[in-house]
């Protein structure tokens, strides 16, 4: 699946991942392949993306994501 | 021909001032790539945020958010007016400034003049529009000087906050619209309170989402979200403005001191000609009076 983290400066990260955990409003959560439609709120903290490479993590303060049809983007 | 100096020296002084607005000039083009690519990168961003919107604008009249729609009485305005720091860049500021006064002189004029607040982002509207008796704002005057997104959203939060604090019943920014290098559009737009309509959205595409913890909530960190970046998207606009009449003001001006220089060559080759001229027959006169 695809994943964009936006800022409205520029392009934290885009490309194809396995796994991506987010820190949620309510608590962190994470997302993986073929995931329901979802909008959620995100609190300041890491994302922890898992791609071919390996495990990044990813410092945001809060944001939006939004998964729908196998592509993440959030909005920071 | 006691001009020939004279025309040397304006020569070499609009040679060397030719050299300088040709420098602006490139400068100004590399600055205004720059300032593209910000709004460029900025784009997807403000799409993708209108989009989410757009699926979500059904709760738009919930209470938490009625603050940004709420049409209170007018009673005190504050205007957003975005210019640049610096100066020659054609009529790039004067736009603005007389677009501040020409709504100050008519929409507003029935207001008493400490209703009034000027916010100012950039030093040229500040030293124009400062000492009008309006009340003037001056703490993000140098927002241009470092134009980043953490800065300029700590800015419009600034602006919600003072709106829903009912500091102000109504805030507008005046900037120019980045059309193209060549083009600026001047541009008043109405920042709060914000008209539903533009929210209304498409409403219908919905995915059957799921929403963590709640619509509401994330309408709550939507809509604000969506107003920074409108306010962010119009420093940019006018920060690549700023640079685009700038690179076609010292174009012109090269241009034009290229005009000026080929006249003052003319002359002063004329004037050189001329001397030459004067001298020879005084030499031929001479040598013909010795030899009579």
């Amino acid at each position: 699946m695809h994943l964009d983290i936006i800022t409205p400066d520029k392009v934290l990260y885009s490309g194809e991942v396995n796994a991506v955990q987010l820190p949620g409003a309510k608590g962190s959560f994470e997302v993986l392949n073929n995931h329901a439609a979802l909008i959620s709120n995100l609190e300041g903290g890491k994302i922890r993306v898992k791609d071919a490479e390996g495990t990044h993590f990813i410092e945001v303060t809060g944001g939006i994501v939004e998964v729908l049809k196998n592509t993440i983007i959030v909005l920071t | 021909m006691a001009n020939l100096k004279e025309t040397r020296t304006r020569i070499t002084s609009v040679t060397s001032t030719q050299q300088i607005t040709k420098a602006m000039k490139l400068v100004s083009a590399t600055k205004l790539r720059k300032a593209q690519g910000a709004i460029t990168q900025m784009r997807p961003y403000a799409e993708k945020l209108k989009a989410m919107l757009g699926n979500l604008s059904g709760s738009i009249e919930d209470t938490s958010l009625a603050k940004y729609f709420e049409e209170r009485e007018v009673k005190k305005v504050l205007i957003v007016v975005l210019t640049s720091d610096r100066g020659l860049c054609g009529a790039f500021n004067s736009n603005v400034v007389k677009r501040t006064k020409l709504i100050l002189n008519t929409k507003y004029k029935d207001l008493p003049k400490e209703n009034i607040t000027l916010l100012f982002c950039g030093k040229k509207g500040f030293d124009l529009l400062s000492k009008l008796g309006y009340k003037n704002d001056t703490t993000f005057r140098d927002m241009f000087q470092r134009l980043e997104a953490n800065e300029v959203f700590t800015f419009a939060q600034s602006l919600l906050d003072r709106f829903t604090n009912q500091e102000f019943d109504r805030v507008e920014i005046i900037y120019n619209h980045f059309r193209n290098a060549a083009t600026q559009i001047i541009t008043e737009e109405q920042f709060l309170p914000v008209d539903s309509e533009e929210f209304s959205g498409n409403g219908g595409m919905n995915n059957d989402y799921i929403f963590e913890p709640s619509k509401v909530e994330i309408l709550g960190d939507l809509v604000p979200r969506s107003l920074k970046t409108q306010v962010y998207k119009a420093l940019l606009d006018s920060f690549a403005s700023e640079h685009g009449a700038r690179m076609v003001a010292m174009d012109k001006a090269t241009d034009n001191a290229g005009e000026l220089l080929k006249s003052l060559r003319l002359a002063y080759n004329q004037a050189r000609q001329a001397a030459i001229t004067t001298e020879l027959s005084e030499i031929v006169g001479g040598a013909a009076a010795l030899n009579g």
